[in-house]
């Protein structure tokens, strides 16, 4: 019998079928093709159009047209049919199809401030193998920046070894972090290596599950908080990434910074591809001139 | 635009800021020819300005990369540092 993969997150794609396409001005699309997920976002004359949101393959290209290919399901539209593409994140270069490629941490910036409005004045974009803080300006422009791609900690990844090593599904993780009598330290967090063998040892010794959860959340928490504090944070905070959806981390994120992270009208994961498709239709608009 | 490069570890926080917005108006680049690691590069942004950033190579390995120039008993002007004449580079030390 197979091996059960709690790590596994939800992949899904989505069409918004209020949008006729056919005839409309500016057709743009952004690809995200991140270290663990890729994800694409369509836009019709600046509306959110259509998403997919998968895993990362082996092959960056394959994984992009992947992505590309299933925001596509469904909607009559083409590849042709798209006026511009931007490709982004770390295979950003290996989109076949992309016209530009732009870095994810100016995408980030864009896709924030399109998703929780010009207010928003940081961004902490929890990536699967980095994280990212961001100070951008009311047009999503990018002001300030620091990255962390040295150390898994604090990452979707991070996080996915720790779902399968405790046998938790990735999305219970959130949720069972505050089913606890008393908030537990932080395990090592300075590096997932440690923390993986710190929560083994905290298992032998007997800790509960949550408890365990709730000491790695509290770390991860913990280490992009510094991160953060590096660059400072302006308001309005929002947070982006796979991460942005673990209450876990969020929460503990909020309680340590002493701030409420603006809530995703989307999902946290696609800001990047959103960015991209933003810039896609700049660029377009650039070029029509 | 402030760009910080590097990284922080057990030992402590290893990052190059560049404030790229000095960048734009600067003709001699200095810092390229300055760095005798050559960890600097000048770019065409996001933005489509010329900025200056350290090379990807170097970005996990400032702590090592920068020893030379940062003694443990002084702390003397760093050769990017006098080079760049808007002031453009900070280190975090
Ligand atoms: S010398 Fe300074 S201002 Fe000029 S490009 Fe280099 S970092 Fe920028
Ligand atoms: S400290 Fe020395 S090695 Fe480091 S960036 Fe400056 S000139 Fe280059």
């Amino acid at each position: 019998m197979a091996e059960k993969e709690f790590w596994r997150w939800k992949e899904y794609n989505w069409h918004d079928e209020n949008i006729d396409w056919h005839g409309c001005d500016a057709i743009t699309a952004g690809v995200d093709v991140g270290s663990v997920s890729s994800q694409a976002v369509i836009l019709v004359d600046g509306k959110l159009y259509a998403f997919a949101t998968t895993r990362t393959g082996s092959d960056s290209p394959k994984s992009a047209q992947k992505a590309m290919d299933w925001a596509l399901e469904d909607t009559g539209m083409t590849l042709d049919d798209i006026h511009y593409k931007v490709g982004t994140g770390y295979g950003r270069v290996n989109v076949p199809f992309a016209d530009r490629a732009i870095t994810e941490i100016a995408c980030h910036a864009r896709g924030g401030n399109f998703m929780y409005g010009n207010s928003v004045r940081t961004i902490l974009d929890m990536g699967g193998q980095d994280c990212k803080a961001i100070h951008c300006d009311e047009r999503g422009k990018v002001t300030n920046f620091l990255m962390n791609d040295k150390c898994a900690a604090g990452t979707g990844r991070g996080m996915e070894v720790f779902a399968n090593l405790l046998s938790v599904p990735i999305e219970d993780i959130g949720e069972l972090s505050f089913q606890v009598e008393k908030e537990p330290e932080p395990v090592s967090s300075t590096c997932v290596v440690f923390a993986k063998t710190e929560a083994s040892a905290l298992l032998r010794k007997g800790w509960p599950k949550n408890k365990v959860i709730a000491a790695y959340c509290n770390a991860m928490a913990h280490r992009v908080v510094t991160l953060l504090e590096r660059i400072g944070v302006e308001k309005d905070f929002a947070i982006t990434g796979g991460i942005g959806k673990n209450i876990g981390v969020v929460r503990r994120i909020e309680k340590e910074l002493g701030i409420t992270a603006l809530k995703a009208d989307g999902d946290t994961q696609t800001a990047g591809a959103l960015g991209a498709a933003l810039f896609g239709k700049a660029l377009l608009e650039k070029s029509r001139k | 635009m402030k760009a910080n490069y590097g990284y922080m570890d057990g030992s402590g926080e290893y990052y190059i800021t560049i404030d790229t917005d000095h960048c734009n108006n600067c003709s001699h680049h200095g810092c390229i020819t300055g760095c005798p690691k050559g960890m600097f590069q000048v770019i065409t942004d996001d933005y489509d300005d010329e900025v200056a950033e350290i090379k990807e190579e170097f970005r996990k390995k400032i702590k090592y990369d920068c020893a030379d120039c940062k003694p443990t008993t002084d702390r003397p002007p760093l050769p990017c540092q006098a080079a760049c004449t808007p002031g453009a580079i900070t280190h975090s030390w």
